[in-house]
């Protein structure tokens, strides 16, 4: 067999796929960037060509740079809070006690629970009136009056950071645990006969096992973080006062609820430019870790 | 062994305490919710075991009478199961072929990159034009239709793990039955498809809990009975004016059961795949 038919057959092989990923993936893509420079709506007109006013109008406008900001604040505090309780839970996994392996398998359970179940549960838990919250904290004696935890723009962004994070941290942990258990135990041995205190240790000895897989756990939970939809649209759709309002949650009112295809297009791509600029660094960065170990 | 200081193990036992009490509460609490009678998750001081086990909602909810929450609950269910399930079928048809090709072919490696690279893409980029061809094909609120827009995720995701499946059988096992004279055909069916089945039953778990879990999609797409998921059900009893939380949680810890026993069983393969792709974010 020559080379050639073998690099013909395995294009043949994957045309199916190509079919698929063209209809559903490219093509949209693509008639997105055209929808972009249109002022299209949802239903019935095409829309004309209105160049880069859609750009324009999203990029300048006050609901795009304030949204921004709430993304990135989400984003930033709930993937940092994620990757510090979940190394911090992947070292007490790799101690040895009692009922580990237990702990171990119901790490699993966050991180099974759907997405819109989970947003489910800890609205009821954030009840103003009936919540589980308000009750434990009232019959502890730390709260005086039931709050609305999601309905003040104070506390409604904190919320979801901490639903999210409750989801989330358990996976960042089960990553971690498996860099932990690639650890040999002779080195970690070596370093505490050589005087190396439990500080030293993680930081020299253990954190250079650690920093690859954390990196891929990180930016795939910041690409993440920064796409949220279903949490905060089950939760408080963006409210209270456009405290909690996304990216994503944006451009869903945008295209959707106010049928504006056009800026809504627009609003997308900007959304996939940022999401990509981070796939990028996100490649040069495990680029560089895989390089460093 | 190191051996660890009283104090230590005090620490550690604490430490192990709290961990199992945060990851257990929520989801303890969400069952409890679903068998309290509804007096009791509204009396102040909040009960925190009800007084009688009401699991009267779990009949409410699996019950198919007309025109009841349950009949709109059941059909829901029902769509979820069709809908992922079609959209992982479909996801297995068109990936097991190209992750073998790129897995035996490095010449075309770089396909995959791109097929990743979709896989980053938020949902958003690609709603507005999907919404509109669905529109004019008549599969708007169809669960044909929404499971065929499921395998832009599922189709990336599924060639991705399936790739890497490939690439831990060894190419020489092929090479050696075609110097015996297989022809193509039979090496994938008789050595390369079985030593892949559990990676491929793996894929296929991995591809339903991701559709399983959808909610953009699902929402923008259906509007009935008719395609509409159980993500988007839950989400509209949650957001409408149900008074009883007990049957929202009752419709969430069902929604919740099928993800949590596959993850529950499936917790070697699931942890080897979190940790060779660093998959589902």
């Amino acid at each position: 067999m020559t080379s050639n038919w073998i690099t013909t057959r395995a294009w043949l092989l994957m045309l199916p796929l190509l079919i698929v990923m063209i209809a559903i993936i490219g093509w949209p893509l693509v008639d997105t960037v055209r929808l972009s420079f249109t002022d299209a709506k949802l239903v019935g007109t095409e829309g004309n060509f209105v160049g880069f006013d859609n750009y324009v109008k999203m990029l300048s406008g006050s609901n795009f740079q304030r949204t921004l900001i709430t993304t990135t604040l989400f984003a930033v505090l709930s993937v940092g809070a994620e990757m510090v309780i979940g190394v911090l839970a992947a070292l007490l996994l790799n101690q040895q006690f009692y009922g580990r392996s237990i702990l171990r398998a119901l790490m699993i359970l966050p991180w099974a629970l759907p997405t819109v179940v989970n947003a489910t549960l800890w609205r009821l838990i954030y009840n103003p009136e009936y919540g589980a919250l308000n009750a434990a904290l009232t019959q502890i004696g730390l709260l005086d009056a039931y709050r609305s935890w999601l309905g003040e723009p104070g506390t409604a962004l904190t919320a979801l950071i901490v639903a999210d994070c409750w989801k989330n941290f358990p996976l960042v942990a089960l990553i971690a645990l498996a860099a932990l258990q690639a650890v040999p135990r002779d080195i970690t041995a070596a370093s505490m006969v050589d005087g190396a205190g439990a500080w030293a240790r993680f930081r020299f000895v253990i954190m250079p096992y650690l920093a690859g897989p954390l990196m891929v756990a990180l930016v795939l939970r910041t690409i993440e973080a920064f796409k949220v939809f279903d949490l905060i649209w089950v939760m408080t759709r963006g409210g209270p006062a456009n405290s909690t309002r996304t990216l994503s949650i944006l451009v869903y009112q945008e295209a959707f609820s106010f049928q504006r295809a056009g800026s809504g297009a627009s609003l997308a791509l900007i959304v996939t430019l940022l999401v990509t600029v981070l796939a990028v660094a996100y490649a040069a960065l495990i680029r560089k870790s895989a390089g460093a170990t | 062994m190191e051996r660890r200081s009283l104090t230590a193990t005090i620490f550690v036992y604490a430490a192990a305490l709290l961990l199992a009490a945060v990851i257990l509460a929520p989801v303890v609490w969400l069952f409890i919710m679903s068998i309290s009678s509804t007096t009791d998750l509204i009396t102040k001081p909040l009960r925190w075991w009800p007084e009688t086990i009401d699991l009267s909602r779990y009949g409410v909810l699996l019950s198919s009478v007309a025109n009841s929450a349950g009949q709109a609950f059941v059909a829901s269910l029902f769509n979820s199961l069709e809908v992922a399930g079609m959209a992982t079928a479909a996801a297995l048809l068109v990936a097991v072929p190209s992750a073998w090709a790129v897995s035996r072919t490095p010449a075309i490696g770089w396909s995959l990159y791109a097929v990743i690279a979709t896989y980053m893409l938020p949902p958003v980029a690609l709603a507005v034009p999907l919404y509109m061809a669905l529109s004019a094909l008549g599969l708007l609120n169809n669960v044909f239709g929404l499971a065929l827009v499921y395998l832009t995720i599922l189709a990336p995701f599924t060639t991705w793990l399936m790739k890497s499946g490939f690439d831990s059988i060894p190419r020489e096992i092929e090479s050696a039955a075609t110097v015996d004279g297989a022809r193509l055909d039979q090496i994938l069916r008789l050595i390369t498809l079985p030593l892949a089945a559990p990676v491929m039953a793996t894929a296929a778990l991995f591809a339903f809990l991701l559709a399983w879990d959808e909610f953009f999609y699902a929402l923008l797409f259906t509007s009935d009975q008719r395609a509409k998921t159980l993500t988007v059900a839950i989400a509209d009893l949650a957001g409408g004016r149900v008074s009883d939380y007990g049957l929202i949680a009752t419709a969430g810890v069902l929604a919740a059961l099928p993800p949590l026993i596959i993850g529950l069983f499936m917790q070697r393969a699931l942890i080897s795949g979190l940790t060779n792709g660093g998959v589902k974010g």
